[in-house]
């Protein structure tokens, strides 16, 4: 089956650009086409529910056309005159709303930014931009990134998963991965907290990259937390991402935090397969600590037993491949990533979010104030939807004199010995000297609207299996692994050591080849159905 | 809701934290936020199970910046930007490039 340009692969539109087969206009035109027959209504304040609502993708909160055809045509002259517009050239990019662009609102998905226009653009947007990736638009998330279905947003209704619409997409970079997955954009730059890219990347079928820490600039990123937030694509392929982190990744002057290493090739070894390479499989990923939806009790319990079998069904065919493959490798300490990460990520908000004041920048009360800390507690308590004003609340508590040392320290700590697990497993010197871990992406698949959010606890278990990686600073990799029974996608991560994307997109790669002629590749999403390719 | 209100943080402890936190709120949001906060030190409360003292450093981002990585420090110099004006012109309320707010509270010193 031959695909339309909407779903065609970024590294592929973008050859046929660079050579001048496709004029990039089209490019363009044909993404706003796609845009124009799933995405639905627009996102906003306020939005009242319509009954049609679970039937549309509705990423975007702003689609730029003015602008993306004017990079188009700047893009197609170049081509004209004999230049090279760059690796990316003319491929739709649909940045999640967390990035500043300039002269674009840059909302964070909360009504207290929401009419924040930038003034100048992020290091991995003008990077993109650079390689001649063209932003269509601005996609939804959980607002300020603070949640796992992108529910919290304060733009409505949220974004549905295209392979079901009535279920979520995940989050936070739900919009991303959504607009990937229905075609709407060849590639989104996204960010990752706790799992943010690659559990919505799981949910939607897509591949998700979170770099190492310090891979990737964070200026002109709105924080959240900030020993943990990291920028990195969602892209339909592994080639895809590896293109986009090759444009985004390396040291920027204006973001101290970021590494001062060298960016390799990452397309150079990505066809080399996995012959010799040692992937483990840990018991600890297999289950998981948490609360049952609907509440109660933190218990033990397996994930998905249908996730379970996907990967390792994808162990046994990476070892047909000639990986070796490691069992009963321990990382003791996963099960407590998440209550970890409930006080430090919370702490990072609270600080971070303490600069919206309704006076700089952002959403000012409108009613009288009688003096500046009314105008403050107006604004914030008017401007923060319930998910921020929880992180703030909870940062304060765990951050307080009397009880910094119980939680904050103490999940600090317990930080380290997150990190130490890692290390022992991937120790070149040590007793498993894995080149990657292989494990699910998340312990379900979607669920559907409206089933978890409100539970802000059971919410956040849905990172179980992903933020161990943030708290340790170390890569990971989501790519599709097929679907469950009842349809929706099930997602494989890649977990390796620091900088060592190339292996990880090396693996996700071979894992493509291997599973090239498997029944689910050819499957389309549901708000496709009807829709040329 | 599925978290119980009963918990560390009482009606007094939450006050404070809003408080803290400089938000007014609504009365329908105090029940939920509340409880939510309680349900999530119970995930919390896990960390003390893991006996850990000062002999485990802390960790405050995980990626050790040896000097192999760690990227030199820009000098110390005082660097105009083309985007003062664009940021002062997104203050809610200005008058000639001052951002405009109501009374600051303030205590007359005897």
């Amino acid at each position: 089956m031959s695909l339309g340009l909407a779903d065609r692969s970024a590294h592929e539109l973008a050859a046929l650009v660079r050579s001048g087969q496709l004029a990039a206009a089209d490019l363009v035109a044909a993404a706003f086409e796609r845009i124009d027959q799933v995405d639905g209504r627009r996102p906003a304040l306020d939005a009242v529910p319509q009954a049609d609502d679970q039937q549309y993708v509705h990423a975007f909160l702003q689609a730029d056309r003015d602008r993306a055809h004017q990079a188009a045509e700047a893009i197609d002259h170049q081509v004209a005159a004999g230049q090279d517009p760059g690796p990316l050239a003319g491929v739709p990019l649909a940045v999640k709303d967390i990035f500043c662009v300039q002269g674009t609102h840059s909302t964070a998905a909360s009504r207290i930014l929401a009419n924040f226009v930038a003034p100048y653009s992020a290091t991995p947007v003008v990077r993109l931009e650079a390689a001649g990736a063209i932003v269509i638009g601005k996609v939804n998330l959980d607002e300020f990134t603070f949640g796992s279905s992108n529910e919290s947003t304060a733009f409505l209704p949220p974004p549905g998963n295209p392979w079901k619409p009535s279920h979520v997409p995940g989050g936070s970079s739900g919009g991303s991965t959504a607009a990937v997955a229905a075609g709407e954009a060849a590639l989104s730059l996204a960010t990752d907290t706790a799992g943010s890219i690659r559990q919505p990347a799981a949910f939607c079928g897509v591949v998700g990259l979170k770099p190492t820490y310090g891979r990737v600039s964070r200026y002109g990123l709105i924080a959240f937390a900030s020993s943990l937030d990291c920028p990195g694509p969602a892209a339909r392929n592994v080639t895809d991402a590896s293109l986009a982190l090759q444009a985004i990744a390396g040291r920027d002057p204006r973001d101290a935090t970021t590494a001062d290493a060298a960016v390799p090739d990452y397309s150079a070894d990505l066809a080399a397969g996995v012959e010799g390479l040692r992937i483990g499989l840990s018991p600890d990923y297999f289950r998981i600590v948490a609360p049952p939806v609907g509440g109660g009790e933190i218990e033990q319990r397996p994930i998905d037993p249908e996730i379970e079998a996907a990967v390792r069904q994808a162990a046994e065919r990476l070892s047909q491949a000639g990986a070796v493959i490691v069992e009963d490798v321990p990382l003791p300490n996963t099960h407590l990533a998440i209550p970890a990460y409930f006080v430090i990520s919370r702490v990072e908000a609270a600080s971070n979010l303490h600069r919206y004041d309704g006076v700089k920048y952002g959403h000012t009360a409108e009613t009288p104030v009688n003096d500046l800390r009314d105008l403050y507690r107006k604004s914030r308590g008017e401007g923060f939807g319930p998910q921020a004003k929880l992180r703030i609340l909870m940062g304060m508590y765990v951050s307080a004199d009397q009880y910094e040392m119980a939680y904050y320290e103490r999940a600090l700590r317990i930080r380290t010995l997150i990190r130490r697990d890692f290390e022992q497993v991937f120790d070149p010197a040590g007793d498993y000297r894995l080149d990657a871990l292989l494990t699910a992406t998340t312990p379900t698949t979607a669920f559907p609207l409206g089933a978890v959010y409100g539970d802000s606890v059971v919410m956040q278990y849905a990172d179980a299996l992903t933020v161990p990686a943030n708290h340790a600073g170390i890569p990971g990799l989501s790519v599709p692994a097929g679907f469950s029974q009842d349809g929706l996608p099930i997602g494989l991560q890649l977990l390796g050591p620091d900088f060592s994307e190339a292996s990880l997109l090396r693996i996700g790669r071979a894992w493509e080849q291997i599973s090239a002629e498997d029944e689910w590749r050819a499957r389309r999403p549901q708000v496709l159905a009807g829709v040329d390719s | 809701m599925s978290n119980p209100t009963d918990g560390p943080i009482t009606p007094e402890v939450f006050d404070h934290l809003v408080e803290l936190a400089q938000f007014e709120l609504i009365d329908a949001e105090r029940d939920y936020l509340r409880a939510e906060l309680n349900g999530q030190l119970k995930a919390i409360r896990q960390l003390e199970a893991m006996a850990v003292g000062a002999d485990v450093p802390i960790t405050s981002h995980g990626v050790p910046y040896g000097p192999a990585i760690r990227p030199p420090l820009r000098r110390d110099e005082i660097q105009g930007s083309p985007l003062a004006d664009a940021i002062v012109q997104g203050a809610p309320k200005t008058q000639d490039r001052y951002l405009v707010v109501p009374d600051i509270p303030h205590e007359e010193l005897e």
